[in-house]
């Protein structure tokens, strides 16, 4: 029995460590970038990764945001994805009502479409986006960018928020409905504000995505002065090749935004993740 | 007791129908117009020959018979499966290897979880360009390790080199996988019974066996979920390519997704990236079906 318990304490600590092993190699690039954007890039070559700093200074993140344009690209990033997040979830709030809510022919049809759309492999849709984009005048603009981001998570949203919806007792619709509420009414009125959690979850995980999102933006953005944080990043890694420390302090400039939500939101965020997979 | 009190009348019937047509109109139009149209026009485009200045030619399979003998495209697909088997593989071993542990409340599990899901909140843009720092043939950690810990032999442009550019890659997805695949397992140990794996082991079982025989096959719905986005994840791959390596060197590091936007927006053959859009679509629909089919039966039970 003294032995069992001392071989257990002992795979106890095996297994601590290795996930502590695992945790320290996990951070390294994130701290690796941290360590890098705060010193200099003379310093890093003459005297090697691992020397003692001579000094620290936020030069990199000035010349990231003033010579790389960070100042520019990161209110862009939102100019572009605030009001996508706000369109996709609030139309998918309007479909995912209506597909848990009514009996309609062609509701499965409309339901599977819905789905199988947010999984799609993006390339399947770039060239015709393109195309669209460029014939209705919206290519170059937050418009088209904000329109594409707003339809294709109109998959994901709709799949998640209808099955989130399919769990309110249709009772109190009902008894709503009979007392002469229209539908829009208990769409907005009573839907809505009990489904405030499954919004909350869709939004930070949406917000991440959209504001991450660099396909789109390679696609439908050439102008320097219009592009969001992700594709303006990748600019500059031609322009400071030579300077690494630019491009990490740029890199986590480009992480605040998203960092933030998920410190404060991280339950949302988490659940978000999992909402389209089990009910 | 899940349907409406008083069935409604034809009339009312009518009206429901009416109603939900309303309130589909416009996401439904919007996802026609933005998704499903551009998906159906790239099927059409992948017939055709089409520069994009003058009008699609209509060409037949032309661009799928020059598939067949385009070794960068065999080399992408390569690459893709080469993704597939890492991903269906590797994140998912530690991800369920890592809720087990963490799912418990051992020393610090919050600062280990977050730890692991950070790399999920950062864009591929910015996990791409720090890993390829790390990779940097001079600077970079990860030489500069090997020659501090006396292996400099082992040193090498990972990026730079045709052999080790796209594993190189294949680590940071996984980097950036392992938390993901974490917090479908945490979520999905929230709902094993916990007296089952009690009654297991106080009937002798080791904890292996009954995480074996107890936890997993309870953890196997969420499983099949993890396996089927990992291998569309896995098809999907673009941003970390595009940044890293472009695809180079020689192609080694390509992957259909950067070879679709490779030949359609910097060399304008859009009916021939077209079609390999169309290829890489086919093989994920038959995954994407699955987990639709999967979505039919339960609603069936709904």
């Amino acid at each position: 029995m003294h032995n069992y318990q001392l071989r257990k304490r002992i795979v106890v600590w095996v297994v601590f460590c290795m996930v502590l092993i695992l945790t320290v190699v996990w951070l390294t690039p994130i701290l690796v970038a941290l360590l890098t954007s705060l010193r200099s890039y003379d310093d890093i070559m003459l005297r090697g990764f691992f020397a003692v700093p001579e000094e620290l200074s936020f030069d990199s993140y000035l010349r990231a945001w003033r010579q790389g344009r960070m100042r520019q690209y990161l209110p862009n990033s939102f100019m572009i994805t605030l009001p996508a997040l706000g369109a996709t979830l609030l139309l998918s709030s309007l479909s995912a009502y209506a597909i848990s809510r009514f009996r309609f022919p062609g509701r499965r049809p409309i339901y599977y479409m819905f789905i199988f759309g947010m999984m799609l492999p993006l390339q399947i849709l770039m060239i015709p986006v393109f195309g669209l984009s460029n014939s209705v005048g919206l290519y170059d603009t937050y418009i088209g960018l904000i329109a594409i981001h707003t339809a294709f998570f109109l998959g994901f949203n709709t799949f998640v928020l209808k099955n989130y919806m399919s769990t309110v007792p249709p009772q109190i619709f009902d008894s709503a409905h009979i007392d002469g509420c229209s539908e829009l009414r208990i769409w907005w009125q009573i839907m809505l504000p009990l489904t405030l959690p499954a919004f909350a979850a869709l939004a930070t995980l949406l917000f991440t995505w959209i504001f991450n999102d660099y396909l789109w933006a390679l696609i439908l953005i050439r102008t320097g002065a219009k592009m969001p944080v992700t594709t303006g990043l990748a600019s500059l890694q031609g322009e400071f090749v030579t300077d690494w420390t630019v491009i990490m302090a740029g890199s986590l400039i480009a992480t605040v935004p998203t960092l933030t939500v998920f410190i404060f939101l991280q339950r949302y965020f988490i659940e978000g993740l999992t909402m389209g997979s089990n009910k | 007791m899940k349907t409406v009190l008083q069935r409604p009348g034809r009339k009312g019937r009518r009206k429901e129908i009416r109603t939900a047509f309303a309130f589909l109109f416009l996401p439904v139009t919007i996802y026609l117009v933005w998704i499903i149209g551009p998906m159906l026009y790239t099927f059409y485009l992948s017939l055709t020959d089409w520069d994009m200045f003058t009008a699609p030619r209509f060409v037949g399979l032309s661009n799928f018979r020059r598939l067949s003998n385009d070794p960068v495209f065999h080399r992408s697909l390569l690459n893709n499966l080469k993704w597939m088997a890492v991903f269906i593989t590797i994140p998912i071993a530690a991800g369920l290897a890592l809720a087990m542990v963490l799912n418990r409340k051992v020393r610090g599990s919050t600062f280990f979880k977050v730890s692991f899901f950070l790399p999920m909140v950062l864009s591929l843009v910015v996990a791409g360009l720090v890993w390829s720092w790390l990779y940097n043939p001079a600077y970079g950690l990860i030489n500069v390790l090997l020659r501090t810990v006396g292996l400099p032999y082992l040193a090498r442009g990972w990026l730079a080199s045709a052999n080790t550019a796209m594993e190189s890659i294949i680590a940071v997805g996984v980097w950036r996988q392992v938390g993901y695949v974490m917090v479908f397992y945490l979520a999905g140990l929230q709902s094993v019974n916990q007296d089952l794996v009690d009654a297991s082991r106080v009937d002798g079982a080791s904890s292996w066996k009954s995480f074996r025989h107890v936890v997993l096959p309870q953890l196997a719905p969420i499983t099949t979920v993890v396996i089927v986005i990992s291998i569309i994840d896995s098809l999907r791959v673009f941003a970390l390519v595009s940044v890293m390596t472009g695809g180079g060197p020689h192609n080694s590091s390509n992957v259909l997704a950067n070879y679709v936007y490779l030949t359609g927006f910097q060399w304008y053959q859009m009916g021939y990236a077209a079609a390999i859009a169309v290829v890489l679509f086919l093989l994920a629909s038959v995954f994407i079906v699955f987990y639709l089919s999967r979505i039919a039966k339960e609603e069936d039970h709904a």
